[in-house]
């Protein structure tokens, strides 16, 4: 425990994190077929975006990133509202939809 | 007074647009008699001009007269413009005089045709084409009237186009022309890529192509390229080998148009542009001017040769014109333009006359151009006759008649040009062919005019031949008049009364090849021709007319050693072959690669849209990629 | 504390992308927003870690969990399978390649991970000025520098409603629940 808060945990190791948890979002996105799991990953990326801006915040002592991070919270929130109106109407009209039968922009 | 020369291709101009609006209207022959006074007013106003010209004096005699700005490109300022100058006028001269004397015959001659108008439209819009060709400043005006009088050509010569015949010929008239402009205009190309000017003579807008400072700027080697390349075109439309073989099948056409295009002044032009261009030749290599003297002498012996065994009255005559502008050419090589233009006007006069002379014979013996069916037709044509025989003495070169003079001329230059031994050949070639115009042109004239008559007067297919009308005998009175007092332009006794030679001498002087001769040589020529062609009549009046010699008309002259059969079985044979591969060629490479391009598009696109798989998941996964090179670039650049 | 939080918000986002069922995943999600509020308050963020929890994991997931349940998509999903040739290996190959190009760019920042930050300093105001609040600092620039954004964003947010609805509703006759044939009526008419 002693050596755990010894370490002296600087702005790199949250962006590491940030990165992480960014990669991990985008992985899933690629790799997930039900279409509420996806838009969770992309929360996830969100996320990882929010943390870093918030780190970079704190470490150019700018309270931009903070003003920032507050519209991307917005915006995702929109987004959501949005695309959760739009996976309720794809569902309804095929029940058990998954992301790869909306595959009509096959070119 | 000089001013007044736009005048001249102005009224025959005129007289097309009046025609072709209300021709129809005027009527026969109202319409013929306005075209003809349209024609005659260019030829009062050249005599006009021609004075204004003569009142000035000898060194100051060139005026241009510049009407606009035609063709402003960038460095090049074309212009339409006219040249007057000793050389045009006199071309312009004749061009009208016997040009209305043309039109006065063919009021007589196209009577009752139903296209009567239209006749006279060509006939003013050739006019005006040709005397644009002669008195452009420049090349470009020239070319002008030089693809103007082309397309007259092929309009008059298929004329009457019902005849499929006609209709080809005029085709072929128009491509063999083609082929001879092809030069003319590769030569205003190089005229301008390296002299950068077309005018003839420097008028403070353009330089002078033809000035004695520009011509000392230019190589030899392009100044030869730039006549050859004319003389091409002069090859093309003066009909010399190879390009001749439009010329027998023109006479497809009314007899006024052979005799006003294809023996007066359409075919001159060829040696028209080459004295016009003469200080080129004279800038550039000798073997050009050799050149053209050869193919010259070549021409007119050849053609000599198929007169001899025509039996169509009009076809002697167009191999005659072929041979005598053979000469011309042999006096343009031989350096002696003074000759060659000499020539041009006694040949306008009595070529005319024998043209007109056999449209008179054809109009009276309602459209039978067979000689063998004619004979003693002079007791029925006595002015015919007459003035017939008056064209046939002066071709013949019997003196005192123009012919002997102008023919003589060119002989003589030949002779004593002074080279190599080439010009006493090209001199002997001459003398040959002399000997073999008067042998041909007696026999026509016996054929037609004396011995037995050899036409029907009974029967379904009797003949009445009668003598023509007024308006046809006319011109054949006046350019029978000509014919023997011709010579008096240029008779060679004394210098004094050389009159065309001292009149054109600033025009060619720098170009004239001179040569001393004696005169006793000179004199001796003259009169061995004259003697020898005198028994070459004698030959034809013992073959045609005693009938005590054996015609000698062998069957390889009478197909004019069967030249149209060769060309047309190349062409039908290994040129249509050739043609067909070249066509293949096209569609298989050229077309092929077009549609290969179209081809390539459709494989790639329909390649590509395999990546637009429609799952959302894969394009996730290339926004991915895209992030990563992105980020990558970013990177990369740190480096 | 910042390695439980990262523990947490590591397990959460595995647990999102591995879950079969979707309820499962949702939650999952919960534990790493929390982890990122956590983060945000050590990174002296307090408004926003509040905005954070009450926001994302209060409105956002519930409205995640709201829509599982309407449509009955709380099916485990079959995760063995791949029906995209290709698909996994290139989104884990994707997914390590960014990562190794972000952690690249730090690297290159600062070559022993010390401070990686190089942009302008203090450019919308100073985060550490004593004088103000976190909250009142944050609220005056988004009403003053900020404001066009926030009116924008505000737009924004209506607009959503607006689709949302429209997306949602059902148009008359056309569409139906599982379990009732959908009747095409252009496809009737044609036939």
């Amino acid at each position: 425990m002693t050596l755990l808060a010894d370490i002296h945990t600087t702005d790199t190791w949250y962006l590491v994190l940030g990165a992480l948890l960014f990669t991990i979002g985008s992985v899933g996105l690629m790799v997930r077929r039900n279409p509420l799991v996806m838009f969770m990953c992309i929360e996830l990326m969100l996320n990882a975006v929010n943390l870093t801006f918030v780190t970079f915040a704190r470490s150019l002592d700018d309270v931009g990133g903070q003003v920032i991070v507050f519209f991307v919270l917005v915006v995702a929130a929109a987004e959501v509202v949005v695309g959760l109106g739009i996976i309720v109407a794809l569902m309804r009209r095929r029940p058990g939809a998954t992301a790869d039968d909306v595959a009509t922009l096959k070119g | 007074m000089v001013d007044l020369v736009w005048l001249i291709p102005a009224l025959p101009l005129a007289g097309f647009l009046v025609l072709v609006v209300f021709g129809r209207k005027l009527g026969e022959p109202l319409a013929g008699w306005f075209a003809t006074l349209m024609c005659g007013g260019a030829f009062v106003t050249a005599v006009i001009v021609f004075a204004g010209l003569f009142d000035k004096p000898e060194h100051d005699r060139r005026v241009q007269q510049i009407l606009f700005e035609w063709l402003p490109v960038g460095s090049l300022k074309v212009q339409l413009g006219f040249l007057v100058d000793p050389l045009s006028i006199t071309m312009v001269l004749f061009v009208t005089g016997v040009g209305t004397l043309i039109h006065l015959y063919s009021i007589g001659y196209m009577h009752g045709d139903p296209k009567f108008s239209k006749f006279f439209v060509y006939l003013n819009l050739f006019a005006f084409s040709m005397l644009m060709l002669v008195l452009g400043n420049n090349l470009v005006v020239t070319f002008l009237g030089w693809e103007g009088v082309g397309a007259c050509s092929y309009f008059l010569i298929s004329f009457w186009f019902s005849n499929e015949a006609n209709a080809s010929a005029g085709k072929k008239a128009f491509i063999t022309n083609r082929v001879g402009d092809w030069g003319f205009m590769l030569a205003m190309f190089l005229a301008f890529s390296s002299v950068g000017t077309l005018t003839y003579f420097s008028n403070g807008t353009n330089a002078g192509l033809l000035d004695a400072s520009t011509l000392g700027t230019i190589s030899a080697y392009t100044a030869t390229a730039i006549a050859a390349l004319l003389f091409i075109g002069a090859v093309g439309k003066s009909a010399q080998l190879p390009l001749y073989i439009w010329l027998p099948d023109a006479m497809a056409g009314p007899t006024p148009v052979s005799a006003l295009i294809h023996a007066a002044t359409m075919v001159t032009s060829g040696v028209y542009l080459m004295t016009r261009v003469s200080p080129l030749l004279h800038t550039g290599y000798s073997w050009l001017p050799a050149l053209i003297a050869v193919i010259g002498a070549l021409t007119a012996l050849f053609a000599a040769t198929i007169a001899v065994a025509q039996n169509d009255i009009k076809k002697v005559l167009a191999y005659s014109t072929v041979s005598q502008l053979g000469y011309m050419f042999l006096a343009v090589g031989s350096g002696a333009y003074v000759a060659a233009i000499f020539h041009m006007v006694t040949h306008a006069f009595f070529k005319a006359l024998l043209f007109l002379g056999a449209g008179s014979v054809i109009h009276g013996m309602h459209d039978e151009q067979d000689m063998r069916r004619m004979g003693g037709l002079r007791k029925y044509m006595p002015v015919t006759a007459v003035t017939f025989i008056i064209g046939w003495l002066a071709i013949a070169g019997i003196p005192p008649f123009a012919g002997f003079w102008s023919k003589d001329d060119i002989l003589l230059a030949a002779w004593a040009h002074g080279g190599t031994a080439l010009w006493k050949v090209l001199w002997f070639v001459g003398f040959v062919t002399a000997l073999l115009t008067a042998y041909y042109m007696s026999r026509q004239v016996f054929m037609v005019f004396f011995g037995k008559e050899r036409f029907e007067t009974e029967g379904d297919h009797a003949v009445h031949p009668h003598e023509s009308p007024a308006t046809m005998l006319i011109p054949l009175v006046a350019l029978a008049s000509l014919s023997l007092l011709g010579g008096g332009l240029n008779l060679p006794f004394t210098n004094s009364i050389k009159f065309l030679d001292r009149w054109l001498t600033p025009v060619v002087e720098a170009s004239q090849r001179s040569f001393d001769i004696a005169g006793a040589t000179q004199t001796g020529l003259a009169i061995a021709t004259a003697v020898f062609c005198a028994v070459a009549i004698v030959v034809a009046a013992r073959v045609y007319l005693q009938h005590k010699l054996d015609p000698v008309e062998p069957e390889v002259l009478a197909h004019a050693w069967y030249v149209d059969e060769t060309i047309t079985s190349f062409a039908g044979g290994p040129g249509e072959e050739a043609f067909e591969k070249v066509a293949e060629f096209d569609r298989g490479i050229i077309d092929g690669a077009v549609n290969g391009v179209g081809e390539l598009v459709r494989t790639g696109s329909s390649k590509l849209r395999l990546a637009q798989t429609g799952y959302v998941r894969n394009y996730a996964l290339g926004i991915a990629v895209g992030a990563f090179i992105l980020v990558g670039l970013f990177l990369g650049r740190a480096f | 504390m910042f390695a439980i939080a990262a523990v947490i918000i590591i397990a959460g986002a595995v647990g999102v992308v591995l879950s079969a069922n979707p309820v499962h995943a949702a939650l999952s999600l919960v534990a790493t927003l929390f982890g990122v509020a956590v983060l945000f308050v050590a990174q002296h963020a307090d408004f926003l870690a509040a905005v954070q929890v009450i926001v994302y994991a209060g409105a956002i997931v519930v409205l995640f969990l709201f829509v599982i349940m309407l449509l009955g998509v709380d099916r485990a999903e079959d995760l063995d399978t791949e029906p995209l040739v290709g698909q996994r290996p290139a989104a884990i190959a994707a997914g390590i390649a960014i990562l190794a190009a972000v952690l690249t760019g730090f690297w290159l920042n600062n070559r022993d991970f010390g401070g990686v930050a190089i942009g302008a300093r203090s450019v919308a105001g100073k985060l550490s000025d004593p004088a103000e609040e976190n909250v009142a600092k944050l609220g005056r620039l988004l009403f003053t520098d900020y404001l066009f954004a926030f009116e924008i964003t505000s737009v924004l947010l209506v607009i959503a409603v607006v689709a949302a609805v429209v997306l949602a509703r059902r148009a008359a006759g056309r569409e139906t629940l599982e379990g009732e044939a959908t009747t095409d009526k252009q496809v009737e008419v044609v036939e």
